[in-house]
């Protein structure tokens, strides 16, 4: 397994390996050592590639990731997987603020707990969380799936548009315009999956679906006849 | 917006090292706070009816020794004094007041960094590398300390405005934020007979606290009358006689993480700061929660 | 004898003010509405030239050389932006504008040699293709952005705020959220777009460095990374910037224009552009990094005169929006179809309008084709016709300014200095730390 030690070369040269020559390898497997949560780690990754970060991470690491599968046997800082368009990022720890902030496909598995504002923006990813979610997570989702298996914070899901969030335990409140909504069979499906591929064994009907209640999406309408 | 680090050693063993460790701490959070770096240690106390007086000067020529036969001359008393470079700790069995007075009176260019049995202040302008070198960082021992990396957000660049901020003694306090209604809350403290030395927006926080806690609150009554009152963004970590505090705002948008060990707790703004502290990989790890007080005692 | 009428308006209570008590009473809304603040604020027209005279010898025209040559990126990026001229064009979303428009921006910019600007949105293929210099913004909402766009740029802006709405974040009502548009944004389509004023992964500039370090990995360190600012707290905001790590820094004035915000935010928070521009350069000034790290100025620059005096007080490059979307046809009473002029003036009136009063831009019913989603509105700006007339603006501007630079001797634009310039009067002495003309006078203290 072809390994890169933190230690010995900056992230600078490993992210330029990883955007020049890595690509172009035929066994595409990489092990990072060291990273003692230095920022950008595997950042705009744009193959398919398992990436194996040996230890903590720090802010935005695998972000914009497009196809490669990144996992970090360690905790990471801010912004894990932010922009992430395709592939998958596993964090065997915890995750910091803002994880998988704005990301547009891909998947996010966070084993441990994850902090505040956890799928703020989020366009499409689909994020699976083990453990809790800090305050103000989902704010302003827009598309995509937030699994938490542990309890939500305050101000769940604030502003959501078309994201979808499945809870298993408490939450401690909910955000502007979500409301909880019945599960169907297809939520149970699709939770099923993600909870599959997160490698999590819980039983789908324990958790509910939290949804936009969409009473934002026109607000000023009315106002359109004093123009 | 800076980066701030907090230190408690717990294995009695490892005192004698708390600069040596914290060092690569400071130095990790240089991206953070380019500008200028300060630390307060905690470690022997000085005997019960003294104190000890820690003083910056901007003049590196500045004649201490003359300090110290005016002091003798004036106040019948002969005060110890230790130096390094522009930064002077005076210990004395005077009454604290008649000190600060005379200081204030004698020599108004010193600027008083703090007073204490246990407590040292140093801040300065420069790198955290640089400010680490200019006063020996890497020769402090105690049992604790609380340190900053300061990137000036609104107002100067100057000795006075870098932080720790004390109150009272023995008490000290550090801020990575911003804070947006500092200015109101200066205003009222002044009104209530408060002295400020800067227009630092810590200051107003750091100021807001002693009162507080000077009107009987404890700290952490303080600081939940402070979530109503002091607006902005911040992650605050406070060091006591025998303990470090911290608390980090309802929105929590400044970062902050904490390694507990049976050897020490050690407390940063990123992960990075704590990477090379012995067996870290053994301590546990965890990010504080909004709204809540943590304390560790020595 | 009918009785005499006199009438006396109030200043305070004036016409303005009484519709918009009537209105707030209506709807118990906040008005919404496009371009920047209306209301007279001190500017570049409060400042005149000292040019040449017995002391100072002009340059004549054509025959001796002055160069417009821009350079900007060039403290950490490996490929800086080259442009032939000190007059960029500014971030407009594409949603807030057409497609045409897009596409007529990129080709007179490439005419002109200079750059044009993505928006809240993304970049748009029609401008990718027809625009040589493209600066891809970031902004908090990260609507669209992705990383091969982040590649195929050629530098990119990360936006903390816009002159227009300091503090607030994007805003596209639901009437111009098309399907096009939605996509593009991942939002249902005809939804009012909410925004967010705070990026969603780092606050402040401690943070702010570590996520322009991340623009730079991304982009293996070789596009300048711009950071571009409403203009309020200036003089701190810029040093932050610096430490940030920018390349550029962007300054956008209170006259800032948007598609539709808040008229509370148009008028009543953010400085001056002239203001503002005085302190970002005794920002850089105090920090020493004038020379390594430039800046674009922008809001409200509309002539010639505007470009110079802005370089003269040390930008070294502005950047326009609302006056480029005016070249296009904004606010004119006709727009063009197969050579003819039609009358626009109907639809002027059915916004409750007329030309040279517009501001509807946030209806998606702009009566000339600019400011509009709408598939027939659209057509009526054609990007032969309107791209020819922005390389005619811009060339004008330039001409204006190469003649303003030789008659105060110059032979670089660059060249300009504050002290080629002088102010009429006195709060623009004041702002602008110039004398006052006919004296040696600098009101007030240095900051």
């Amino acid at each position: 397994m072809e390994s890169l030690d933190l230690h010995k070369i900056t992230v600078r040269e490993l992210n330029q390996y990883l955007h020049k020559e890595f690509p172009q390898k035929s066994d595409k497997k990489l092990e990072i050592l060291n990273p003692d949560g230095v920022h950008s780690i595997a950042v705009g990754l744009d193959t398919e590639a398992e990436v194996d970060i040996k230890g903590h991470g720090g802010y935005y690491v695998g972000g914009h990731n497009k196809h490669a599968k990144i996992t970090v046997h360690g905790n990471v800082g801010w912004g894990v997987a932010e922009n992430m368009m395709s592939g998958q990022v596993r964090v065997k720890g915890f995750a910091s603020e803002s994880a998988g902030a704005s990301g547009h496909g891909g998947t996010l598995i966070i084993e441990g707990d994850a902090s505040l504002r956890c799928g703020i923006s989020m366009k499409g990813i689909d994020i699976v969380v083990g453990g809790n979610v800090g305050n103000f997570s989902c704010f302003m989702a827009q598309a995509g799936r937030l699994v938490i298996c542990g309890d939500a914070g305050d101000a769940l899901g604030d502003s959501l548009y078309e994201a979808v969030i499945y809870v298993r335990g408490k939450v401690k409140s909910l955000g502007a315009d979500a409301q909880e909504e019945p599960m169907t069979d297809a939520d149970y499906a699709a939770l099923k999956g993600l909870l599959d591929i997160a490698g999590f064994n819980h039983n789908p009907k324990e958790f509910k679906r939290i949804a936009s209640a969409k009473t934002l999406y026109n607000w000023n309408a009315d106002a359109n006849q004093e123009y | 917006m800076c980066g701030i680090v907090g230190l408690l050693v717990k294995n009695q063993k490892m005192r004698s090292q708390l600069g040596e460790l914290m060092l690569p701490m400071l130095i990790g959070m240089t991206d953070r706070g380019p500008d200028s770096a300060g630390l307060a240690v905690f470690g022997t106390p000085v005997p019960k009816n003294e104190r000890k007086f820690n003083l910056y000067t901007a003049d590196e020529d500045f004649n201490w020794q003359k300090l110290g036969h005016d002091f003798q001359a004036h106040l019948g008393n002969k005060a110890d004094i230790a130096l390094k470079v522009n930064h002077a700790v005076l210990t004395t069995s005077l009454e604290p007041t008649t000190v600060k007075v005379w200081l204030k009176d004698h020599y108004p260019q010193l600027h008083l960094l703090s007073v204490g049995q246990l407590m040292d202040v140093y801040k300065d302008t420069g790198t955290p590398a640089q400010v680490a070198a200019r006063y020996d960082f890497q020769k402090l021992s105690g049992t604790h300390l609380v340190g900053h990396t300061r990137m000036a957000t609104e107002s100067a660049v100057t000795p006075q405005n870098a932080h720790p901020y004390t109150a009272g003694e023995d008490w000290c306090l550090v801020h990575n934020g911003s804070f947006s209604n500092p200015n109101s809350v200066r205003r009222m403290l002044q009104h209530k007979g408060i002295a400020f030395e800067t227009d630092n927006d810590t200051e107003a926080a750091c100021r807001f606290l002693e009162w507080r806690m000077r009107e009987g609150d404890d700290l952490n009554t303080a600081l939940h009358k402070g979530f109503e009152v002091l607006d902005g963004f911040y992650t605050l970590l406070m060091g006591t006689r025998d303990q470090l505090a911290l608390v980090r705002d309802p929105f929590a948008c400044k970062p902050a993480i904490v390694a507990e060990h049976d050897d020490y707790v050690a407390i940063a703004s990123e992960y990075r700061s704590l990477a090379q502290l012995p067996d870290v990989k053994n301590a546990k790890l965890f990010e504080p929660m909004p709204e809540e007080l943590y304390i560790w005692k020595v | 004898m009918s009785k005499k009428l006199v009438l006396e308006e109030s200043a305070g209570f004036n016409r303005n003010v009484i519709e918009y008590i009537h209105r707030a009473s209506a709807t118990g809304l906040y008005e919404i509405r496009g371009i920047g603040a209306k209301r007279k604020l001190p500017h570049f027209d409060d400042l005149t030239f000292l040019a040449g005279s017995a002391s100072r010898y002009p340059l004549e025209g054509y025959r001796e050389r002055c160069t417009t040559k821009t350079i900007l990126g060039t403290r950490f990026a490996k490929k800086p932006i080259e442009l032939a001229i000190p007059i960029t064009i500014a971030g407009m979303s594409f949603g807030a504008l057409s497609a045409n428009v897009k596409e007529s921006l990129g080709r007179a910019a490439t005419e002109m040699g200079t750059s044009t600007t993505t928006g809240d949105g993304g970049m748009t293929p029609e401008e990718r293709n027809s625009s040589k210099t493209l600066v891809y913004q970031c902004l908090p909402s990260r609507y669209g952005f992705n990383p091969d766009d982040l590649r195929r740029a050629d530098a990119i802006e990360l936006v903390i705020g816009q002159g227009a709405k300091p503090g607030g974040g994007g805003m596209l009502l639901g009437q111009k959220v098309n399907p096009r548009v939605a996509g593009m944004r991942t939002l249902p389509v005809g939804v009012d777009q909410r925004s967010a004023c705070r990026h969603p992964d780092w606050t402040g500039p401690d943070d702010l460095a570590i996520k322009v370090q991340e623009l730079r990995e991304l982009t293996d360190w070789e596009k300048p990374i711009y950071i571009k600012i409403g203009a309020t707290r200036v003089f701190n905001d810029v040093k932050l910037a610096v430490h940030a790590g920018a390349d550029v820094i962007v300054l956008d004035g209170m006259q800032g224009g948007t598609a539709a915000t808040q008229t509370v935010f148009l008028e009543h928070i953010g400085i001056p552009t002239l203001a503002a521009l005085r302190q970002a350069v005794e920002a850089l000034e105090d920090m020493n990094m004038k020379d390594q790290v430039q800046l674009i100025i922008s809001g409200g620059i509309r002539t010639g005169a505007d470009v110079a005096k802005a370089l003269a007080m040390g930008a070294d490059a502005v950047a326009i929006g609302q006056g480029v979307l005016f070249s296009l046809g904004c606010n004119s009473e006709t727009y063009v179809q197969n050579g003819q002029h039609i009358s626009a003036e109907a639809d002027y009136e059915a916004l409750g309008t007329a030309p040279g009063f517009c501001h509807h831009c946030h209806t998606g019913k702009c009566p000339v084709g600019v400011t509009t989603q709408d598939a027939i509105l659209e057509q009526r700006l054609q990007p032969d016709v309107a791209s020819k007339r922005l390389r005619n603006y811009l060339k004008t501007l330039t001409m204006e300014l190469t003649t303003v630079a030789r008659a105060c001797g110059k032979m670089n634009v660059h060249h300009l200095e504050r002290e080629d310039l002088v102010a009429l009067t006195i709060e623009a002495a004041a702002m602008a730390n110039v004398p006052l003309a006919g004296t040696n006078w600098i009101p007030g203290a240095r900051f």
